[in-house]
């Protein structure tokens, strides 16, 4: 799959038909992948690497490289293309100025797994159709890699990519998941349980903003939360109230834009499952005013810009889940 | 040196905390570890440190310094100090222990910040040495040794006992209080684990981490090194480093309006961010590569400037495991090397 | 639910109104003398669609107990649609404070019209009641706002 990607990277920029390329770029160790643009075959063939832990959701930052001069090529993921989609919908991304291949995914892994089971000292990590084999200072490990498996993969809701130009690897299918479990647990809980766990999570804050920045769906020029005449833009979650004002406002904003790519989940260094916010509201909103998923078309009207003259009142709150 | 046995660690922590407020690092149901006040049931964590570094003991990312209250045209200033009540924390590594130093350099340094100085005055810094360090650790690169750290008192695990040595009054204050569940000991198994440690730490991945290139007489090359847009490109411009790190330091002060008054707090600002010492005519680093290169130019250039060479870093590694792009001053460093 | 045993609480509400209905039926209701609670505060907006989720959040911070939302009927907004757009808003942000476990009784929205004004005066005797049982809002207090 690698080479496959290195030598599209290399026709494309040899042929002249992009004059960059958006990846990611090999670490210090064997996970700590960055996204990268690289401009030249000999930085690709030093540097490029996909495998098990590229994970990153690159389609943002092609909001600012599709304002630049040229053609960018672009490797995006299943779930990447949906963000990709949404961005384009929203007139984003310029889609003129990108080339877009398509890459298989079958789930990446996630380092902060492998360190929660007392692996430490890695000193490489190799992939062998699906068992990691890990050397470390300390002796070697073999793990699975679906028991280290990201949460959103495990919940991976669709192996389809929804735009590209060209495809590397198969094209995959819409997948029934189990990915508003979690959400259905809490809805299940009394409405005190449900405060005591947000309380604990979100008290975990250190409003970094990693959320925010990383969230493909969170593309204002200026954030309402850095706007110093918003009365609201504190650096820091001064009180309990701001913690929650915060994400309840940032998931408010990507509601019904959000396709559930699950960054803001992985970015977080407190390990607080925002995802679940989100996923709150694509369930509501499936629930309430049909089944919606964020980039899959860049044609549909919006939840949040649309409506319809039967929908349900607020009241329908009341008469959901438990008290 | 003193010992105790690991099994009667608790026996230790209940007696501690008997006498002061004990802190030591504890498992969150969820995964990572972080400083929790100690009381009955509190285990100390096996990880290697905590998510959070041990700087918000001292500097702790909100914290009010004064009140205003209006009535008519009268403004009340309300000095809202109080005396801090004494702790301990206990379980400090060599790296925070160092960054203690760090931040101290920069807040009793005259004119002392009287709210550090409040709580550090209040502290009994307990360290434990590492027994296994990870392969995000380059506390080497900064003249750290893991095995021996600093504080006011120091413990040394050698798999069955834990020894402890106390350097300062304070921290022979806190072996006293303990000091009825302590027996002298044999430190050659000890000295047989060190030595193991050590080896290790000469192996890490990280361990031949150079700072030769860095400091505070390299101004001009680095600050106009052509390398830091390509460095910073993919920076999503988050504070994770800053927020994670023991030894950045820097905070804004703001009003927050009540209603019926105004509190003046300060908290915690990353160089990252867009508003970072913003003056009237705002940022004055426009993009991110300005704000990127600020970072790591304060760690490795400006703060050794004024401190005698000494780097602002101390390679405890969470911003290598932490940031969301894995983008960190050891690759930084990595790049700008003069080979 | 807690139920408030302080016989003596008193709620702050705070009552968004739109200009063009729920407004005018605010007003209806005092030129016929019915009675609504003091406790009621009204905030006058050109239309319940410019109510922005960060308003409700706000005015639980600055130490409202209960928040109500009142605008045109569906089909009569003066923009046509304001009120389409603000019901969806709404529900999807009340469910996320019950998600969040925010006391749900202590969000509303209700559709009153300029004729309405008795309706409007029994929302609020009703509202008022409803948030007077739950007692003081703690769930999304801010306590730097508190007075002490």
């Amino acid at each position: 799959m690698q080479k496959a990607i290195i030598e599209k990277a290399k026709q494309m920029l040899a042929d002249g038909s992009v004059n960059r390329v958006i990846g990611w770029k090999k670490g210090e160790f064997a996970y700590d992948v960055t996204p990268a643009v690289f401009e030249t075959a000999e930085e690709i063939d030093r540097d490029f690497v996909y495998d098990v832990f590229t994970s990153s959701n690159v389609s943002k930052y092609l909001v600012k490289e599709t304002k630049k001069e040229g053609k960018v090529l672009v490797f995006l993921k299943p779930c990447d293309t949906y963000s990709f989609n949404q961005l384009v919908k929203e007139h984003r991304i310029n889609r003129d100025n990108v080339y877009v291949v398509g890459i298989e995914c079958w789930g990446k892994a996630d380092i902060e797994k492998i360190k929660a089971s007392g692996i430490s000292g890695i000193k490489s990590i190799t992939n062998n159709e699906g068992t990691l084999t890990i050397d470390t200072i300390y002796g070697t490990e073999t793990i699975p890699a679906y028991e280290v498996m990201a949460e959103r993969c495990l919940n991976c809701k669709s192996k389809k990519h929804v735009d590209y130009d060209e495809l590397i690897g198969e094209d995959g299918e819409v997948i029934e998941t189990e990915r508003f479990d979690m959400v259905a647990q809490l809805e299940a809980m009394t409405a005190e349980e449900r405060y005591n766990f947000w309380r604990e999570q979100l008290s975990k804050c250190i409003r970094c903003n990693a959320c925010r920045n990383v969230c493909p769906a969170c593309t204002c020029e200026k954030c309402v939360f850095d706007n110093d005449d918003s009365g609201i833009a504190n650096k820091a979650a001064a009180d309990s109230f701001e913690e929650k004002m915060f994400h309840i406002i940032r998931a408010f904003h990507v509601a019904g834009r959000c396709t559930d790519c699950g960054e803001c989940s992985r970015v977080c260094p407190q390990n607080i499952p925002l995802h679940l916010l989100n996923r709150k509201f694509i369930k509501d909103i499936n629930e309430l005013y049909g089944e919606y998923q964020a980039g899959a078309d860049t044609e549909s009207r919006a939840p949040l810009n649309d409506y319809t003259f039967d929908d349900c009142e607020a009241s329908v709150v009341h008469e959901r889940g438990v008290e | 040196m003193l010992k105790i046995s690991l099994e009667k660690l608790d026996d230790l922590f209940a007696l501690a905390a008997q006498k002061q407020t004990l802190y030591i690092p504890a498992d969150r149901k969820d995964g990572g570890a972080e400083f929790t006040k100690w009381e009955n049931g509190i285990k100390l964590s096996n990880a290697l440190n905590t998510v959070r570094s041990a700087k918000d003991f001292f500097f702790p990312q909100t914290e009010n310094l004064v009140d205003f209250k209006m009535e008519g045209k009268n403004i009340e200033v309300i000095d809202i100090r109080e005396e801090s009540e004494d702790f301990v924390i206990f379980g400090v590594r060599a790296c925070d222990a160092e960054s203690f130093k760090i931040l101290d350099s920069v807040y009793l340094s005259d004119p002392v910040d009287s709210y550090y100085k409040n709580r550090r005055d209040h502290a009994t810094v307990v360290t434990m040495a590492c027994n296994r360090p990870s392969e995000t650790c380059f506390c080497s690169a900064f003249g750290i040794d893991a095995t021996a750290p600093d504080g006011d008192a120091a413990c040394y695990s050698d798999g069955k006992n834990l020894f402890i040595e106390a350097f300062t009054d304070k921290g022979k204050a806190f072996v006293d209080s303990v000091t009825s569940l302590l027996e002298e000991g044999d430190t050659a198994e000890l000295e047989a684990v060190q030595a193991k440690t050590k080896e290790i730490l000469s192996q890490l991945p990280l361990a031949n981490l150079s700072t030769d290139s860095f400091g505070g007489d390299k101004l001009n090359e680095l600050f106009n090194s052509e390398k830091w847009s390509e460095l910073s490109e993919s920076c999503l411009a988050c504070g994770t480093c800053t927020f994670v790190c023991p030894t950045c330091q820097c905070y804004d002060i703001k009003d927050f309006n009540t209603g019926h008054g105004i509190k003046r707090f300060r908290c915690w600002d990353s160089c990252m961010y867009s508003d970072f010492t913003k003056m009237a005519h705002g940022n004055p680093r426009l993009t991110q590569v300005e704000r990127f290169r600020q970072r790591f130019m304060h760690k490795l250039v400006y703060y050794p400037a004024n401190n005698n060479g000494k780097f602002g870093c101390v390679g405890c590694g969470r911003c290598l495991s932490k940031c969301p792009i894995s983008m960190n001053i050891v690759k930084v460093m990595k790049a700008l090397e003069v080979k | 639910m807690q139920v408030n045993d302080n016989k003596d609480f008193e709620p702050v509400i705070v009552a968004f109104c739109c200009n063009w209905c729920s407004y005018a039926g605010a007003d209806l209701s005092g030129t016929n003398r019915l009675n609504y609670p003091t406790n009621v505060k009204i905030i006058r907006v050109p239309c319940s669609c410019r109510v922005n989720p960060m308003f409700i959040l706000r005015a639980f911070q600055r130490g409202a107990d209960g928040v109500i939302i009142c605008g045109c009927h569906p089909g009569d907004c003066h923009y046509t649609s304001g009120n389409y757009f603000a019901r969806r808003r709404m529900t999807l942000l009340f469910s996320m404070l019950d998600f969040l476990g925010i006391e749900r009784d202590r969000t509303r929205v209700e559709w009153v019209s300029a004729a309405e004004g008795a309706k409007f005066a029994a929302t609020m005797n009703e509202f008022t009641e409803a948030v007077k049982k739950l007692g003081p809002n703690r769930r999304l207090e801010d306590l730097r706002c508190k007075k002490q």
